[in-house]
């Protein structure tokens, strides 16, 4: 069997998330391929054939490619997924934008976010904003997916030696088009790649005290920031900080939790981080049910605290 | 302009679902069911646009089993005209639904289809880019801002590393984000009213779409229990536990 994996990228480099679903694939089979829908995506196409495991990169470097719009991606990867048995995309907002698409110009269901394969046609994809793990069989001819990348360790960017395919550009339908993009600049690390983790919530009362108080400690652990959607919705910090069931899904190696209750849907988007810290003056809080360390008190007190005892 | 909304029942978010003791699928028997949040903001978004006088009249749509007329009903309450509901008992997936939804649009032809991204129950976001893609027609999911204005819809979409503006040549599919508007409440008059607006019943099988699902589940689980966490006094504490206990910090 071989399989197809959708490239994340900005044109000039591979996004991290690629790496992810490669490792995604090799549960599956060895015979990986990987398409790259760009324009000027010379770089990211280098970098494909640089994966270990990927044999072949399929390039498609066209204008209509340069928004990364679902129309038009879309179209380009099903027309080409009749020659692989599993087509597969990291399910990032790109990702998911595109992907349900070339299921239906396929006729397939599409399995979105799974966090686990089982076999060629099974595989297990989180519910209920996690609380249900479901395990699913495809009865379908080509298996079309997104990869949660925090269930997948990133394959590594270097040992391979691909060929590099240049892929007839498909058609440009025309329908959309990209008028405006306001990307959040920072020099901390990706909130979904990110080792250490610093997330605030409603508690931190404003946007002034949740940069008073949650930069400096960021700096210090060289972290990254995230929120709950309380924070988000009161304009604290902007939407892609916000971790949960429908933002952000993450899973460092410490997430720092400081004044979020614990709702749910903020739970189902960190609950696989490997170590929990919850600081909130309510010792009652949901949070505490999940953290690995609970630190009750005023976090207008604690965490200046943290920051002079981290040095 | 017609716009059409889409509406799902699901649980209630504040429930927390669990898998079935036989593990055989969720357990939402007896569950309080809900209107999908996206799809609360979804109405609540179409009635601006009938209010701001860009729509003519706004048409909620459900697939599902009889009880969904609950949802249309609070639908129309909120502010729909008029109801669908494609009945049909099986369980129904996103591709099935998708097929279903792009039979009542070519009936209905509206000029805008508005979705929630995903729903809460099978977290799946697909059937908005599932239907936008069987119809040939453009999408712009995650919206946390919608303008129409002389055939096109300039959609402000919430992406992972921010927001992007698209504008989309009508008619077009808009799936539904958190901050797109915050939906009002129905009043009790309306609610009342609602039950009066017409909420018009078709069974899957007469749209010709085969619902027949493609994911069989096998098994439904609960998620790994995370060991039980212990309190910290103070910062020392927390420090000396991170360094040396769970050895996550230098």
């Amino acid at each position: 069997m071989t399989i197809l994996v959708i490239a994340e990228h900005d044109h000039a480099a591979l996004k991290a998330a690629t790496l992810n679903v490669v490792t995604a694939a090799k549960r599956i089979d060895n015979s990986i391929h990987v398409l790259v829908a760009g324009s000027g995506c010379d770089g990211a196409a280098a970098a494909a054939a640089n994966i270990d495991g990927v044999a072949k990169v399929l390039v498609a470097d066209a204008s209509q490619y340069a928004d990364q719009g679902a129309e038009n991606v879309a179209a380009l990867i099903a027309a080409v997924a009749g020659d692989y048995s599993h087509v597969l995309a990291p399910a990032t907002s790109t990702g998911k934008n595109v992907m349900p698409r070339v299921a239906v110009a396929l006729d397939v269901a599409h399995v979105s976010e799974i966090v686990a394969i089982e076999s060629a046609d099974t595989f297990v994809r989180p519910t209920y904003a996690g609380n249900v793990m479901t395990t699913v069989k495809s009865i379908d001819g080509v298996k079309v997916l997104t990869v949660r990348t925090t269930a997948f360790d990133a394959a590594s960017a270097n040992g391979g030696a691909a060929v590099i395919d240049a892929l007839a550009p498909g058609p440009d339908l025309g329908l959309s088009r990209v008028v405006g993009r306001e990307i959040t600049k920072s020099a901390r690390p990706e909130l979904s790649a990110a080792k250490i983790i610093v997330s605030g919530g409603r508690g931190l009362g404003s946007s002034e005290h949740f940069h008073a108080l949650l930069d400096p400690l960021a700096d210090k652990l060289g972290a990254a920031l995230g929120a709950s959607r309380a924070a988000v919705d009161a304009g604290y910090v902007p939407n892609d900080y916000q971790v949960g069931q429908t933002g952000k899904i993450v899973a460092p190696q410490i997430y720092f939790a400081i004044g979020i209750s614990g709702a749910i849907q903020h739970l189902a988007g960190m609950k696989d981080s490997k170590v929990i810290v919850a600081i909130n003056k309510d010792p009652e809080a949901p949070i505490f049910g999940v953290a690995d360390y609970g630190l009750a008190g005023d976090l207008f007190q604690i965490v200046p605290e943290l920051v002079a005892a981290l040095g | 302009m017609k716009v059409l909304v889409a509406v799902k029942r699901v649980a209630d978010a504040n429930v927390k679902v669990r898998p079935k003791v036989d593990g055989s699928g969720a357990d939402v028997a007896n569950v309080k069911m809900a209107v999908n949040p996206f799809d609360e903001i979804a109405i609540e978004e179409a009635v601006r646009l009938k209010e701001a006088g860009v729509a003519t009249e706004v048409v909620a749509v459900s697939c599902g089993p009889s009880a969904c007329q609950e949802q249309l009903r609070t639908a129309m309450a909120i502010g729909a005209d008029r109801a669908i509901l494609v009945e049909c008992a099986a369980e129904l997936q996103p591709l099935a639904v998708a097929k279903l939804f792009k039979a009542i649009v070519q009936k209905e032809n509206p000029q805008l289809v508005l979705m929630g991204k995903q729903a809460i129950d099978d977290d799946a976001n697909q059937t908005g880019q599932m239907v936008a893609g069987l119809l040939g027609w453009g999408q712009a999911t995650c919206a946390s801002k919608v303008v129409i204005a002389d055939g096109k819809a300039t959609v402000t979409r919430e992406i992972d590393g921010g927001l992007e503006t698209l504008e989309v040549k009508l008619p077009a599919l808009v799936t539904t984000d958190l901050r797109l508007n915050e939906p009002r409440y129905a009043t009790l008059p309306n609610i009342m009213k609602a039950k009066k607006k017409p909420l018009e019943i078709s069974k899957a099988e007469t749209l010709d779409v085969d619902v027949t699902p493609r994911l069989i589940t096998l098994s439904a689980a609960e998620p790994p229990k995370r060991s039980a966490g212990v309190r910290v006094a103070d910062v020392a504490q927390l420090l000396d536990k991170l360094r040396n206990e769970a050895k996550v910090l230098a």
